[in-house]
């Protein structure tokens, strides 16, 4: 194609960008544009299947059956999200198997919270209220995104996640109004948990690179900083109503901007997780990998029984 | 107190408990994604299943017990499931076939305990009967895509099929609870299932390519209470909360 051809097509693209008018798969998108959201789906979708361990960790020691069937319907719904997310990377031409196997040699990304270990039944609680809760400022606004399949994949997606952000915070109510040992199991949760929570929403915007191009093709509606800020202003009451103390010696109130302020987040720990330095980095991986190598025999078999069902139809 | 109804009531809900239990084990786990929310779904039918049963239980009993102090404050012998469903995982393949047995044997039993004398036996069962027939369509599918996809697969179900056969008798144990139970029109006659149950498996074990293990060496122990090995594991983790932080609400 010539340069000049491209130059129009750009120009085309962004002009229906900017009206708010959807990219669907079959329309012209930069190479960039479509590199971009392959890399930001298939993470999100690796985000959602890595996910359900450190949940699936304390299934079969829910402390009674109704939180047993609703942690098991919460994993499982992660799954489903996981499906809706590997299918939308699919639309932009990515092999689902490729991307994963990207994620089991560490080229791959996925949400750093994850590598977090889950100690105590109030995890579970913390997971809900504080790593769901980010998940949902982080994906409302994809909602609005500007690639169809993805923006529809995440009104899906965030009805459920809100579902489970309330599971958890009720989880977290219950501890905290229980006995000493439940509301200190509560405490404990929230003190390992909120500043990875914080962490979840990505680096400072001076240290974002991906973020002034994002925003310009509307895969991203607002900065990280935005988004912390958000969940900081809606958390803390939350934490305050309920009796738990958010572990964060500068947090304060500031009436002028009406926002809170809240102490520095440790960015070498955010790097070294990122980087494969986390508590449980490794285990997430191996287990990931494992179920895909455990299960090759299951997926060769019903590949193999499928064609011999449409040999014997043929003939 | 309904002794006998108390005890078969028992018998029916552990064996959803425990089988939920493992099934919930290969949960972020399974071979294929898509199958990995299968499992769970079938777990999480399992453990409403059990919240039925056991409360209903609870209430025969009048002891002031409810579901989740049945389900997680009973000492092992009190456990009546059966030894099948307290197996181990194991491969894909030992997984799809303890299931597959164990939906062979629900689906004709939930069919006639529809008619049983018990109203509340009689809706438990018109409830769970239509997620159990699918889960039977889920299990009797995947058995037959192993059985007749690669000779690997085939070597690893029949394996499967091999060291789980001995456990399936069990199913349609009977003893003097099943009796009076039987003679008051509560539950069917534990043969009448069970001719169900060989159709069921004799045609979908065919279609397989798989066979019957010659040796009929039975196991069963669980409806009284003994069990195997693995139960005590189970029952660490089933009753982890409830041990280590009595009396509290979750």
């Amino acid at each position: 194609m010539k340069e000049l051809d491209i130059t129009e097509l750009e120009r085309k693209f962004q002009e229906k960008i900017d009206n708010e008018i959807r990219i669907e798969p079959n329309d012209w998108m930069p190479d960039a544009y479509r590199k971009t959201l392959i890399r930001q789906i298939s993470q999100h979708a690796h985000s959602e299947v890595v996910g359900m361990l450190p949940e699936g960790n304390w299934i079969t020691r829910a402390p009674n059956l109704r939180r047993k069937a609703v942690l098991l319907a919460k994993v499982q719904d992660e799954a489903g999200h996981g499906l809706y997310l590997y299918s939308a990377v699919e639309t932009l031409g990515a092999d689902r198997e490729e991307t994963i196997d990207d994620l089991h040699t560490g080229k791959a990304k996925y949400s750093s919270i994850f590598n977090y270990p889950t100690l105590t039944w109030a995890d579970m609680g913390a997971i809900g209220w504080l790593v769901d809760g980010a998940a949902i400022m982080n994906q409302v606004p994809l909602c609005r995104c500007s690639y169809g399949p993805y923006a529809r994949a995440m009104v899906r997606v965030c009805k459920e996640e809100s579902f489970h952000q309330r599971q958890g915070f009720e989880i977290m109510t219950k501890l905290a109004q229980g006995t000493p040992e439940q509301k200190a199991m509560a405490q404990d949760a929230l003190n390992r948990f909120w500043w990875p929570a914080l962490m979840m929403f990505g680096p400072n915007d001076a240290d974002s690179p991906h973020t002034a191009q994002s925003m310009k093709w509307k895969i991203k509606r607002h900065t990280n900083d935005e988004l912390r800020q958000q969940f900081v202003d809606i958390t803390v009451p939350q934490a305050e109503m309920i009796g738990l103390t958010v572990p964060d010696p500068d947090l304060k109130w500031n009436a002028e901007t009406g926002h809170y302020e809240f102490g520095e987040i440790n960015w070498d720990e955010f790097w070294q997780v990122v980087s494969g330095n986390g508590p449980c980095n490794k285990d997430r991986v191996d287990a990931r990998r494992k179920a895909k190598e455990d299960g090759s025999w299951v997926r060769e078999a019903a590949n193999a029984y499928a064609e011999k069902r449409k040999a014997r139809k043929a003939s | 107190m309904d002794k006998n109804l108390f005890e078969y009531l028992l018998r029916l809900g552990d064996d959803s408990l425990i089988l939920g239990h493992r099934l919930s084990e290969w949960c972020g786990h399974g071979p294929i994604l898509e199958e990995d929310i299968a499992l769970t779904n079938i777990a999480l039918d399992l453990i409403g299943q059990t919240n039925s049963i056991l409360e209903y239980a609870g209430k025969v009993e009048g002891a002031g017990r409810n579901a989740d102090s049945l389900a997680f404050l009973r000492f092992d012998k009190d456990y009546k499931n059966c030894l099948l469903v307290e197996q181990p995982n194991g491969d894909f393949g030992v997984t799809i076939l303890r299931q597959f047995f164990f939906d062979a044997y629900r689906v004709p039993l939930f069919t006639m305990l529809q008619n049983s004398s018990d109203e509340q036996l009689a809706a438990i069962a018109e409830k769970s009967l239509k997620e159990t027939r699918y889960h039977l369509k889920h299990s009797s599918e995947w058995v037959i895509r192993l059985g007749d996809g690669t000779d690997e697969s085939h070597a690893r179900i029949q394996s499967a099929l091999d060291d789980l056969w001995r456990y399936t008798d069990e199913l349609f144990f009977s003893d003097e609870t099943d009796a009076d139970l039987k003679a008051r029109n509560i539950i069917p006659d534990a043969a009448a299932v069970k001719t169900e149950w060989q159709k069921t498996v004799q045609a979908v074990l065919t279609e397989a390519t798989l066979s019957v293990p010659t040796n009929n060496w039975k196991f069963e122990g669980g409806r009284k209470g003994l069990h195997s090995e693995h139960l005590g594991y189970i029952l660490a983790e089933l009753q982890f909360m409830q041990r280590a932080y009595p009396n509290m609400e979750w």
